[in-house]
């Protein structure tokens, strides 16, 4: 089974966590002016990449907390995981962790 | 000594069922996506229509995507009027196929049934069964001594976990192969005088103002007149080289076969509650499918736990099967959408058509979709059967939910 790590518990096993989808979508700022179009790009559309994607996932067999992840959606492999209240990290950033081998 | 190599000696190859064509430079409609959906619309582009000037690019080789991959479930007891009226005109197509494509497709209208095992699941079912009646799609309720009598292999006891508390009952659902399914439509395309092009991956679109003028690919560029993606979990990256937002989310569904048995499953059963659905294919594989792995992928390959509890569920279900062995699994990338219902119509340029979010269902809509997406492409105009499934009722509120009847957890 895939091991997560958690950044909080370490490595986990899979089953332990639940997803949470694209990370990254704040509530919109002024909702009462939001058009209909707006709206349903809130409520319906996430951005669906083959690739690398910065995603929600949650602890709750753990510390049941939640985090960010960045992770490739085409081999499944986690580039980084940091906390919901971190800016999401630029590519320069990732390349650096992988290259220090702080990547999980 | 023989003076021939070994093995030179072997039949003849048999004669290949398409061509294998070079692209032109230019086709009428370009249909991106060679699985049941592309080949299914362009044999109907071609017989319905008269549209002959059609490629169908595929980038792998063809229906080597969801086509191989699915549990090859036919059925049309949707709970909405909109999608009972998509799969049952899709039910009704199968019926008549085989003789449509002059080509085996070994469909078997064994019939489903779908297990209640808690209250709220017997409700929604004999729900679903009056809304089936009234579009006139068969149904029926059937209590446990009735589901023991058409699957006798289904564990009724009331001692289980979650015992089997009743079952809706489609008898003309069913199964069929689904490489034949392919190559049937595939045969009857190229005749027609259709490029079917595979090892061909679309790469970029051009465009004009509001209009694609043409696919460029790893075989070059092609013209355009019209294009149809017909490319379920890969849509969105197609889609995003156009600058247009899908509401779709890909995620691995995976599937598996048992070894070869004797015949012991009659008919299909699916199950929502504990979830499994488990045919018996004609050579006698045990087909079980499972839901989805909860991330997004396009791996097609899922976690192993997801399969053990859809093995937990089969062997709760079916005691009988506790001893078979699993012989090959799989998964393909399935194209969820929020309401479980497909996303087919015009897009915000005026010559591209989409078809995907057909999710975990796909399949049982092959001849349903190619029939109403050519008749879409043809007209200009969304085919009645799929106007309501229109990437505006994401805007407009008219969600189709069909999470209760699409019987895949997702």
């Amino acid at each position: 089974m895939q091991l997560i790590p958690c950044p909080w518990c370490g490595p986990r096993e899979e089953a332990e966590f639940s997803y949470g989808g694209q990370a990254h979508v704040p509530y919109p700022d002024s909702p009462a002016e939001l058009s209909d179009e707006e709206w349903a790009h809130y409520v319906f559309f996430r951005a669906n990449p083959k690739g690398r994607f910065a995603e929600r996932w949650n602890h709750g067999a753990g510390c049941r907390r939640w985090f960010n992840a960045i992770r490739d959606t085409a081999t499944y492999r986690f580039e980084r995981v940091y906390r919901l209240d971190d800016p999401k990290p630029g590519v320069t950033e990732l390349a650096r962790s992988r290259e220090e081998g702080t990547a999980p | 000594m023989s003076p021939r190599t070994p093995g030179a000696d072997l039949p003849e190859h048999p004669d290949a069922l398409w061509r294998n064509p070079e692209p032109k430079r230019s086709y009428d409609v370009v249909i991106v996506g060679g699985g049941g959906h592309g080949l299914a619309t362009a044999h109907y582009l071609a017989k319905n229509h008269g549209i002959t000037d059609v490629a169908v690019l595929e980038k792998g080789w063809l229906a080597g995507g969801n086509m191989a991959r699915n549990t090859t479930i036919i059925r049309s007891n949707y709970l909405w009027d909109e999608s009972s009226a998509i799969y049952e005109h899709a039910l009704k197509l199968w019926e008549g196929l085989e003789e449509d494509l002059g080509y085996p497709i070994l469909f078997s209208q064994r019939g489903v049934l779908n297990l209640a095992h808690t209250l709220q699941d017997v409700r929604d079912s004999v729900r679903r069964v009056e809304a089936n009646k009234l579009n006139g799609v068969d149904a029926e309720w059937l209590e446990p001594d009735e589901v023991r009598k058409v699957c006798p292999i289904v564990n009724t006891s009331t001692e289980i976990r979650y015992p089997v508390l009743g079952a809706t009952y489609q008898p003309r659902a069913g199964i069929a192969k689904h490489d034949y399914v392919a190559w049937g439509f595939a045969r009857r395309a190229d005749q027609a005088g259709i490029d079917l092009v595979q090892d061909c991956e679309v790469t970029g679109f051009t465009t004009d103002g509001d209009r694609v003028t043409g696919v460029q690919t790893t075989r070059g560029t092609i013209g355009a007149g019209t294009v149809a993606l017909c490319a379920a979990g890969h849509t969105s990256v197609l889609t995003d080289m156009l600058g247009i937002r899908v509401p779709i989310q890909s995620h691995p569904l995976q599937a598996l076969v048992s070894e070869l048995l004797e015949p012991v499953h009659p008919t299909v059963v699916m199950s929502n509650a504990v979830h499994v659905y488990v045919s018996q294919a004609h050579k006698g594989e045990l087909v079980m499918g499972a839901g989805v792995d909860s991330y997004n992928g396009y791996g097609q390959r899922g976690a192993f736990h997801v399969i053990e509890r859809q093995m937990a569920a089969a062997v709760e279900l079916f005691p009988v099967f506790a001893r078979a062995h699993l012989l090959r699994t799989w998964a393909g990338i399935v194209d969820t959408s929020p309401d479980a219902s497909p996303i087919v119509g015009r897009t915000a340029y005026d010559n591209l058509y989409l078809n995907c979010g057909w999710g975990t269902g796909g399949f049982k809509a092959t001849p349903g979709i190619g029939w109403a997406l050519a008749h879409t492409i043809a007209h200009g105009e969304p085919h009645p059967t799929v106007a309501p499934f229109g990437l505006d009722r994401f805007v407009t509120g008219a969600l189709v939910d069909e999470h209760g009847a699409a019987a895949v957890a997702h």
